[in-house]
């Protein structure tokens, strides 16, 4: 290897049980861009975490220019030139575009007071190579997409080695990553290597010199892209073999025609547009799709989570009026949120208290009592039909595995019983033993007639469970593959729009307009 | 592994459940060791007028607690109770020497309270402003109010009609009314928090505003109506106290808020909301009162009541915090 500048080392990394990285080796030379490409939780963000100081890997070394080096934080990376540009935006919003921009300069001067004079002087400077946004602004009033330039402006100033950019250009116009495109360039003539995140073919294939290709937490290829199409690199990123076992899927002969939900043209004006989708009696749809693509959001439309500001929803071909959640509920529609422990369960509260909680008024009598016994009895029926392992009903879901506390998510949908249920990523952060038993569940309630729709980035999960999936881009659906058309390929082109270019940058230029 | 993790959770769930009960079995012990200290201390502890008057003392407080402990548990906090309770005191007080019957101006009194509570429960859910900043408000706007209504005198209300002295003064077979008041507000809200389906939304919203929501609760109907009850409780309070004095002063209750959040805290109730009960909130208070007791009794001087007492505070909400950590972990 010419030059290399940073070099990772057989680096692992565990979280709890799973294995986010196994033996990971990477090197970066100098003055090169290199690409880092790998499906949602192959383990490219965890390897960015632990190059930017944020996470510590548990086995292997770092080797920086020759010398092994152990980076304890953020800001230890970043006095060693390593600088990250995050997806996430990471700014003050009450601080001016100037202060976010040199956070990390101030943070280290031994200087008593601000020059704020001088400060956004410099900042102008910086921000006016990206695009021309006016420094002494609030960063939290800009779009996002100024937002995302400063984020970069942010990590020019770093008088950074390597930088990493994580997805950049996922919220900024065509013009605005043809200048980010070009200063990046720039960096790499004046020596300095980066590491570039992207999903999009076509910018890993103009941009970069090589790509490296990790699946599962393990390394796959490293290869010059002059040596590559982007079919290859797809292909390296999928060619997995299927070792979990799902239940059997629907036979032909049991399909049915019977439509229990329908989506018609709906919009929110925002993240999503002219969603169509139809769910057929007796079937497990899957949606699938780019983290961010809007899929969650597409959920949430549907359930009355979020306004909608077109379309229309029926269950069972009657059209249902629904302003909110409570009204989806009503109707039987009933969402799983991704964020188990954010917005699915109460942690503190009885496992009891969680199964019954869409299901109140059943269990309330005339005095506005709740029935004690029977709702003990409720909780009791769903943990056994879900193999709930728990010490009592009365014992609090946090005293319980996460596959466990996802059975009492799943438990609280069912205690209304539901026509649809959709779930959002139902099985993240779940063993392998709990995921199989939750997969085995979707099916018998599929195969009892309630309408399953199931949100997953595992493609594996989305393949080995469902009868039918969608894939969304951009906000709308991009294709839809039924038995015969689904493989794991034909999903990441459609999601990453391979030989769809045209549409993704009209959409993108729409979305940061 | 299998086996593993159902062995932990077989001993956790009623680990979990002894580690509730502890929290008020602990503030028992607590409580008899320090009765049992005193007892030794001072000979004046141990008598039946003390423990009479300790009683008291923390009765009407304990009615304000009540309404305090359920609003911690959504998530809220009320600073402004004290001047609500004052407020309740003046405003029935003054619409009595305006000629109104005793009676009627304390309903008025405590409806006045109700409003102050959704004025600021308004706030809170519709404006978006937090339970502390709200209430923190309140509690300089409703004390200006008691001012403006007392002209900052205190009013004299000896000519009560006796029978209304009676609620704060009398007893039935030698049991305060006061204290028959306490236990029935203390039992009934402490069986409605378990039972009734509005008072578990109160859990609900407070343990996980965003699932709730999620799960059709409309959250800011819940902590606008817990707002509301706690004012109301502390107006119940307020005239329940102008009966026991006879007097309402416009200073009256300043402070109070710290001994009832702190009485509350100490009982168990989470200042992240989702947790807390009744009894676990009452025994706190009666800590702070024997506390309070023990350290007159042992002629401490009155500059060191505050501070001791800060301590106490503070030691209860590290192990709280401490005891949440072990949990989260």
């Amino acid at each position: 290897m010419r030059n290399p500048v940073l070099n990772i080392r057989n680096v692992t990394k565990h979280f709890g049980a799973v294995k986010a990285l196994t033996n990971v080796s990477f090197s970066l030379s100098r003055g090169e861009i290199h690409a880092l490409c790998g499906e949602n939780g192959a383990g490219k963000s965890t390897l960015m975490n632990i190059i930017a100081g944020v996470l510590q890997p548990d086995e292997g070394e770092i080797v920086l220019e020759g010398k092994t080096v152990k980076i304890g934080s953020p800001a230890a990376a970043q006095s060693l030139g390593l600088g990250l540009v995050h997806q996430e935006i990471a700014l003050c919003p009450d601080a001016s575009v100037a202060e976010n921009i040199f956070m990390a300069t101030t943070s280290r001067q031994r200087s008593l007071l601000m020059n704020y004079r001088k400060l956004e002087r410099e900042a102008q400077d910086v921000m006016n190579r990206l695009a021309p946004i006016d420094v002494r602004r609030k960063a939290g009033d800009l779009p996002i997409s100024s937002q995302q330039l400063v984020e970069i402006a942010k990590a020019l100033t770093l008088d950074c080695r390597v930088l990493i950019f994580d997805e950049p250009t996922a919220a900024l116009t065509e013009a605005e990553t043809r200048i980010l495109f070009e200063i990046i360039r720039g960096l790499k003539t004046n020596g300095i290597s980066i590491i570039y995140i992207s999903h999009r073919m076509a910018e890993i294939f103009d941009l970069c010199d090589r790509v490296t290709v990790l699946r599962d937490g393990h390394h796959v290829s490293t290869e010059p892209v002059a040596d590559l199409k982007p079919d290859d690199v797809v292909r390296l990123m999928v060619g997995r073999e299927i070792t979990q076992l799902y239940p059997p899927k629907q036979q032909v002969g049991e399909r049915s025609h019977e439509v229990v939900l329908s989506v018609r043209a709906l919009g929110d004006d925002h993240r999503f547009d002219c969603v169509n989708i139809e769910l057929m009696k007796g079937e497990i749809l899957g949606i699938g799709g780019l983290i961010g693509s809007g899929r969650t959001e597409i959920a949430e439309g549907i359930c009355g989570l979020r306004a909608t500001t077109s379309g229309e929803i029926l269950l069972h071909g009657k059209p249902q009026a629904i302003r909110n959640y409570a009204d989806a509920v009503n109707a039987g529609l009933v969402y799983l949120s991704e964020d188990r422990k954010g917005s699915g369960v109460f942690l503190d509260l009885s496992i009891a208290q969680n199964i019954s909680v869409l299901n109140l008024d059943a269990l309330t009598g005339g005095l506005g009592l709740i029935d004690a016994g029977a709702e003990a009895k409720l909780a009791g029926d769903f943990a056994r039909k879900l193999n709930i392992r728990m010490g009592s009903v009365d014992a609090p879901v946090s005293s319980l595995s996460g596959g466990n506390q996802q059975k009492v998510a799943i438990a609280k949908q069912l205690a209304v019983q539901p026509k649809v249920i959709v779930m959002d990523e139902p099985t993240r952060g779940i063993d392998v033993g709990a995921k199989s038993e939750i997969h085995t569940l979707l099916r018998e309630l599929a195969s009892s007639g309630i309408g399953i729709i199931v949100i997953s980035s595992e493609l594996p999960e989305l393949l080995g469970l469902c009868d039918r999936v969608i894939v969304i881009r951009e906000g709308t659906v991009a294709g839809e593959l039924d038995a015969e058309a689904m493989s794991e390929e034909a999903v990441i082109r459609l999601a990453s729009g391979v030989n769809a270019q045209t549409a993704q940058n009209r959409l993108a230029s729409e979305h940061a307009a | 592994m299998l086996a593993e993790t159902m062995g932990t959770k077989a001993v956790r769930a009623p680990s979990w459940k002894r580690l509730g009960s502890m929290r008020e079995a602990g503030l028992i012990a607590i409580i008899l060791a320090l009765c049992i200290a005193m007892s030794f201390a001072s000979p004046h502890f141990l008598t039946l007028g003390n423990f009479r008057a300790m009683l008291m003392s923390f009765s009407v407080e304990g009615i304000v607690v009540v309404g305090m402990t359920i609003l911690l548990i959504v998530g809220g906090i009320d600073l402004a109770v004290g001047s609500v309770v004052c407020f309740a005191m003046v405003l029935s007080g003054s619409l009595f020497l305006a000629g109104l019957d005793p009676w009627s101006a304390s309903l008025i009194g405590i409806l006045a309270s109700a409003l102050i509570g959704a004025v600021m429960g308004f706030f809170v859910t519709v404006v978006g402003l937090n339970h502390f900043i709200t209430s923190l408000a309140g509690m300089v706007i409703v004390r200006g109010l008691c001012l403006i209504i007392t002209k900052g005198t205190p009013l004299s209300l000896f000519t009560l009609p006796p029978a209304f002295k009676a609620v704060g003064q009398g007893s039935f077979h030698g049991l305060p009314y006061v204290i028959i008041i306490f236990v029935a507000v203390v039992v009934l809200f402490d069986f409605l928090l378990r039972r009734a389906t509005a008072l578990r939304k109160v859990f609900y919203t407070g343990s996980n505003e965003k699932a709730a929501l999620y799960s059709g609760i409309r959250t800011n109907h819940v902590k606008f109506w817990v707002t509301v009850l706690c004012s109301t409780l502390a107006g119940f309070a307020g005239v329940i106290y102008m009966s026991r004095f006879g007097a309402a002063t416009p200073t009256f209750g300043v402070g109070m808020e710290l001994n009832i959040i702190a009485a509350a805290v100490i009982g168990g109730a989470s200042l992240n909301g989702g947790s807390g009960t009744i009894l676990g909130a009452i025994l706190g208070i009666a800590l702070l009162s024997v506390v309070t007791s023990s350290l007159v009794l042992l002629n401490v001087s009155v500059y060191w009541q505050d501070m001791i007492k800060g301590c106490i505070l503070l030691g209860a909400v590290s192990i709280d915090h401490f005891l949440h950590k072990r949990k989260a972990s």
